[in-house]
């Protein structure tokens, strides 16, 4: 009993302690509201979905009421994506390497995801963020399967859907960590020939499409290559080829990837995810050899 | 009150003198008045088929969906009022997906049937609210192999390997009953392109002339495997299998 006096005194003079601008924070906390608000019956709530209130909560503040603190850097990353638009699909390729900092951590991960028979994910950044968005984007995928109405998610929808989401994420100063690459064939309106569609989406909610599309070290280094490869009639057969090479610049240039590619390709018959590879690599060139110095000239 | 036992079917909160919830009876009641439905397990999936009435000459072909997708490997068709089963779906989607995102892995077919019974009878046990007027059935196609399940308005739910509800259920039950199912090893024998002209059958066959002229099918399948997953079976198909079937039985009746 006076143990419990004793605490009560003692919790007094410390709430004397805070300001109380904080203590209006923690009583108007925005999720006790919404719990009143939310009817149950025997554990079942009786109306659907989760209401504004709910959802934001967690964003303005944490449970013990203090600010809490967004990702600041991102932790198990993944470095390029490599992606060419192809006159008859797409081809997407990365290495199958999550690095921790500078260490090669998980060497067998897969970068590229299936979100629907006509549309690969890839994403370059943290690697738990583009798992909880594959996650996100399945869950659309699985609900818009449901309907059952003989319409799919197309390629540019996902690609809109996940600008939506990284925009939003950004405004709640709290992004997803990557750079996201859509590929996937678009069914034409009218019947018209499904036509290849390749996109990319950032960390702060930037999105447009492209010819040719590179993320992480393959933006300085990939993309000039890509340009350069870039035909308008150049097939994926020809697109596969090309990413590879490039796979293999980077590996020899890029200190966070390595020689484990996989390559997938959308074309009108569907994804083919394509079988994890090792990259042949040919290390007795001289500046290899003898290492780079001052006054050598650019190979390339 | 006229004599003791009655009044008490007004509340589903109060029992009988004899032990009954005379309010959760009727529900069942509703769902006798609804279009038949069959489900059957078969050796790659499961096959649910169901009658609907066509009320109009004017109505849209296949309008008024009776079978609902509830996730890639699970299927359901609603027997009684459709609108109450509309609600069930999209609860027992609610479930499939709460599962999917907590453990990480489809839910498995009895922990759905039973997260939904659960749920259906809630219904029976408020005062506020009235039980579901309808039942549902249950076709789940995942590791454990094909199960079928119904779940009945009182929020019972039991696993078969055939099962009927609905006007018809008692001819129905008999038809299934006929047909060879399982294997001595208890292993399903039907396949399911084989189970949806089995059941366009039995639906034709329970089919009562005089009071519904013109009636409708619709079937869905849940299959495993790789090219697996919930499908509405196309209406060609089961516009074939009904016809089929129609024509089996002609033949049938001219011989006896």
């Amino acid at each position: 009993m006076l143990g419990e006096l004793e605490g009560t005194v003692v919790f007094r003079e410390l709430l004397a302690l805070f300001p109380t601008s904080w203590l209006e924070r923690i009583s108007s906390h925005p999720s006790s509201e919404a719990a009143e608000k939310t009817v149950t019956m025997s554990g079942f709530k009786l109306t659907s979905g989760s209401g504004r209130f709910e959802r934001d909560a967690n964003v303005q503040s944490s449970a013990s009421g203090e600010p809490i603190r967004h990702t600041q850097r991102p932790m198990v990353t993944g470095s390029s994506v490599i992606a060419m638009r192809c006159v008859d699909g797409v081809v997407i390729g990365a290495d199958t390497l999550a690095s921790y900092g500078s260490m090669a951590r998980f060497r067998k991960i897969s970068r590229l995801h299936k979100a629907t028979d006509m549309c690969v994910v890839g994403a370059g950044g943290d690697l738990s963020d583009f798992q909880q968005l594959t996650t996100m984007v399945d869950k659309e995928t699985n609900r818009d399967y449901c309907f059952n109405d003989g319409h799919g998610l197309s390629p540019k929808a996902i690609h809109q859907y996940v600008a939506r989401v990284m925009y939003n994420r950004r405004n709640k100063m709290d992004p997803l960590w990557n750079y996201v690459v859509i590929a996937g064939m678009q069914n034409g309106d009218d019947g018209e020939e499904a036509k290849p569609v390749l996109g990319l989406v950032d960390l702060v909610g930037t999105h447009f499409e492209s010819e040719v599309i590179a993320t992480g070290f393959g933006e300085y280094l990939g993309l000039p290559l890509l340009r350069k490869a870039y035909r308008e009639d150049i097939t994926v057969a020809e697109g596969k080829k090309v990413v590879e090479q490039i796979m293999k610049v980077l590996f020899y240039r890029d200190a966070r990837t390595i020689d484990r590619v996989q390559i997938a390709t959308v074309t009108k018959d569907g994804v083919d995810m394509g079988e994890p590879f090792k990259l042949e690599t040919e290390w007795s060139y001289k500046a290899f050899v003898d290492g780079a110095r001052a006054g050598d000239m650019s190979t390339w | 009150m006229a004599s003791i036992g009655t009044g008490y079917d007004l509340s589903s909160t109060t029992f009988s003198p004899d032990g009954r919830v005379f309010q959760v009876e009727y529900a069942a009641k509703a769902v006798e008045n609804s279009g038949t439905c069959v489900g059957l397990r078969c050796t790659d999936g499961v096959v649910l088929a169901v009658e609907k009435a066509v009320i109009s000459k004017m109505l849209v072909q296949g309008t008024l969906r009776r079978s609902h997708i509830v996730a890639r490997h699970a299927t359901l068709t609603v027997c009684g009022l459709i609108s109450d089963g509309r609600v069930i779906v999209d609860h027992a989607r609610a479930e499939a997906e709460q599962y999917k995102d907590f453990y990480g892995r489809p839910i498995p077919g009895h922990v759905l049937a039973d997260r939904i019974a659960h749920f259906v009878h809630v219904y029976t046990l408020h005062w506020h609210v009235r039980p579901f007027g309808c039942a549902v059935l249950l076709g789940v196609a995942d590791v454990d192999g094909p199960q079928l399940y119904l779940i009945e308005p009182s929020g019972l739910s039991y696993r078969y390997y055939a099962c009927a509800f609905g006007k018809a259920k008692a001819a129905a039950r008999t038809e299934l009953e006929k047909l060879k199912l399982n294997g001595s090893d208890g292993k399903a024998l039907i396949s399911c392109d084989e189970g949806v002209k089995e059941l366009a059958k039995i639906l034709v066959k329970v089919h009562d002339e005089s009071k519904d002229k013109d009636t409708e099918l619709e079937m869905i399948t849940v299959t495993d495997g790789k090219d697996g997953g919930a499908k509405l079976v196309p209406r060609k198909v089961v516009e074939e299998a009904h016809a089929a079937a129609k024509a089996f039985l002609e033949a049938d009746d001219m011989e006896d």
